[in-house]
């Protein structure tokens, strides 16, 4: 019986495809409600667009570029850890705290005369014990993690509290750690790393290019080359430029370390995640958890093992958040550090349901809510609709306009995943 | 169609029993799957088809019994057993994962690394011949994610899927309970010919239309007995099948080989 199966069978696999072709799928998964990451892209020129039009002078200012990175870095990263819990359709509440704890651990034992590695062992250590000690509950225990880590939330905190002692801070001890946010490469070293990254980049895309046997054109390869070789060069000659205080005698510029710090962590990240068969089943308990059980997956296994990364990868943000502002207090990781790190993710497109966001979400999204942050207290006080004088640079606006952002994703999220089925 | 031959079956299970706490499920069953053949397990609701389905999937370890498989005696306690004989089921709501595509899906649990890492081409030529053997048209891209595709092809998917791993034997559950005419009558070409290429076929149903038009024998099962194993001839008519689901007995016709009893 056999039949003149061939390979045109699967044309649409081995057939070259225009740039209009991929133009029109992706129009497609558009309609479909598969929106990615486009959403984040557009807040992301929208919101430079309304606070540069706003307060030019010093939204729009090199300065404040380096300063929105800097501040962007510890959410991003806590944002990559809750995306681990977010893949599985659960969710981390206790992120921000995992963070606090690590960062507590880490900054006490310097004080105490231990040596950095020793330090950042341990607390990576206790990092991962708080994301196992999650994972266990959600997975071996079967408590919804909501709940898990709504208590975790208080459990952490306390811990945090008996570290740094009531109201105390606890300075960091290591100009290393200090200097993750706040040192700059030298323009040279900036340039070098972003050629070495433009190359590794441009040599991905050609090597995905060739596997795909034409189904993603060349032109598309080069048109996304070129882009981001026009925003990589654009920042860095940004960056480059002195951007201390006209009156200062000192010069600041260069690329900010958090930078490639952020980059390496996505980049390895995403790479675990597209080509390992943790990557891969993790989405899969994700997006079906019980077909993934039918298919031999250790289900539980895989959840306690998103909860450990998801732990180990906050306790990470948890020495950005120390080095932001040098030291560690009961408030570190608290307040909105985890709502902005959930919300960072989903708006930058990962689903709330599961099995579906990148790493480069995390990092779009954390853009996005940096912006809010950092642009509204530079619009100032203004009347809106000429009714009702409004404080943007209060903290009550702010909140509200972080909320709306997340309600906002959150809403594109369901609807669309309801649009899909 | 190939006819009932003297040959010894490629599974067969002897006398087997189940019960769940108080409720004897399974009452002597005996049941046998050919190689290369179709057979279709018709019974009406709760008559005890799932419970065989997945004693023999071992998710519902029996009783008592004998299950020999190519002749040898086996236990099978586990889906992991299932699978190592050869094995493979296809469960009702399918399960796939609709985030992922079509080589994603096929090669769930089971994916091919090269040096540690995920071998993503050689899976995808893979995937993409067992569809090609199996006269696949209706699928265009294998890097499709699921959720993109119509309910007929993920069946296919599904089904591919199970025949990927040199199966011997393939367990169907209703896979047509969902698609519309077009895309039942491709799924049951996809049954057909699985068979045509020497696997061992059981197709669970409760439409007498497909099990009439694929199978070339039919197990009934009533009250959790097997009421009737019959090689399905031109002289075969749907109200004797619906009789035996309804009944357990079958009305006139020559007998083949019936065994079991009514209730």
């Amino acid at each position: 019986m056999h039949e003149e199966t061939a390979v045109a069978d699967f044309g649409l696999d081995t057939t070259p495809r225009s740039l209009a072709d991929v133009a029109r799928d992706a129009i497609a998964r558009f309609r479909g409600g598969d929106l990615g990451p486009v959403p984040a892209l557009l807040a992301i020129v929208t919101l430079v667009a309304v606070f540069g039009l706003a307060n030019p002078s010093t939204f729009l200012s090199v300065g404040n570029f380096a300063n929105l990175l800097e501040q962007a870095s510890a959410v991003i990263v806590i944002a990559m850890a809750v995306s681990f819990s977010l893949l599985l359709g659960e969710i981390d509440l206790a992120a921000g705290f995992t963070a606090g704890v690590a960062a507590a651990v880490m900054a006490t034992r310097l004080q105490d005369g231990w040596d950095l590695p020793s330090a950042v062992l341990l607390s990576a250590v206790v990092a991962v014990a708080l994301g196992m000690f999650t994972g266990f509950m959600v997975a071996k225990v079967g408590i919804p993690s909501f709940v898990v880590t709504l208590a975790n939330f208080l459990i952490f905190q306390g811990i945090l509290l008996l570290l740094v002692k009531e109201g105390g801070t606890v300075g960091i001890d290591s100009e290393l750690i200090r200097d993750m946010v706040g040192a700059n490469l030298s323009p040279t070293q900036s340039w070098i790393f972003v050629v070495v990254a433009l190359v590794l980049f441009a040599a991905f895309e050609l090597r995905a290019q060739r596997a795909s046997h034409g189904a993603v054109p060349m032109s598309l390869v080069g048109m996304k080359v070129a882009g981001t070789t026009a925003v990589a060069v654009v920042a860095t000659l940004l960056l480059n430029e002195n951007r201390a205080l006209a009156r200062a005698n000192i010069e600041i510029k260069g690329m900010p370390v958090v930078v490639p710090l952020v980059l390496l962590l996505l980049v390895s990240i995403t790479f675990v995640l597209d080509n390992t068969r943790a990557g891969r089943h993790l989405y899969a308990v994700g997006g079906n958890a019980e077909a993934a059980r039918r298919a031999g997956i250790r289900v539980d296994r895989i959840k306690l093992s998103a909860f450990t990364a998801c732990g180990l990868l906050a306790g990470v943000g948890g020495y950005f958040l120390a080095s932001q502002i040098n030291s560690v207090s009961a408030t570190t990781g608290a307040n909105d550090t985890l709502l902005l790190a959930v919300g960072a993710a989903v708006i930058g497109g990962t689903s709330l349901f599961g099995g579906k966001g990148r790493m480069i979400n995390a990092a779009l999204g954390g853009l996005v809510l940096a912006l809010i942050d950092n642009g509204l207290p530079l619009v100032g006080k203004r009347s809106v609709f000429w009714l009702v004088e409004v404080d943007f640079s209060s903290s009550g606006v702010k909140a509200i306009a972080a909320g709306l952002a997340l309600l906002v994703a959150a809403s594109v999220d369901a609807l669309s995943r309801k649009s899909a089925n | 169609m190939s006819t009932s031959l003297a040959t010894e079956p490629l599974l067969e299970l002897r006398g087997v029993n189940k019960s769940f706490g108080p409720v004897h499920v399974l009452h002597d069953v005996d049941f046998r799957v050919h190689a290369g053949q179709v057979t279709s397990l018709i019974g009406d609701n709760g008559a005890g088809k799932s419970t065989l389905v997945k004693s023999i999937a071992g998710i519902h370890p029996i009783d008592s019994g004998e299950i020999r498989y190519e002749g040898e005696d086996v236990v099978i306690r586990g889906p992991r057993d299932a699978a190592e004989l050869g094995i493979e089921f296809v469960y009702q709501d399918l399960s796939l994962c609709e985030n992922l595509d079509v080589v994603q899906n096929m090669f769930l649990g089971r994916e091919r690394l090269r040096r540690g890492l995920l071998d993503k081409s050689s899976m995808e030529q893979a995937a993409r011949d067992t569809l090609a053997t199996l006269g696949v048209r209706t699928v265009k891209s294998v890097r499709q994610p699921i959720r993109s595709l119509s309910g007929g092809q993920r069946q296919t998917v599904a089904i591919a899927r199970a025949v990927l791993w040199n199966s011997r034997i393939v367990v169907l559950d209703e896979p047509t309970a969902a698609l519309g005419v077009a895309q039942t009558e491709q799924v049951l070409a996809l049954v057909r010919r699985l068979a045509d290429q020497g696997l061992g076929v059981v197709l669970v149903s409760h439409n007498m239309n497909d099990v009439m038009s694929v199978s070339d024998r039919v197990s009934a099962m009533y009250l959790g007995r097997m009421a009737a194993d019959i090689e399905v001839t031109a002289s075969t008519t749907k109200e004797q099948l619906v009789g035996l689901i309804t009944s357990g007995q079958r009305a006139g016709s020559p007998t083949t080989d019936t065994h079991g009893d009514d209730t």
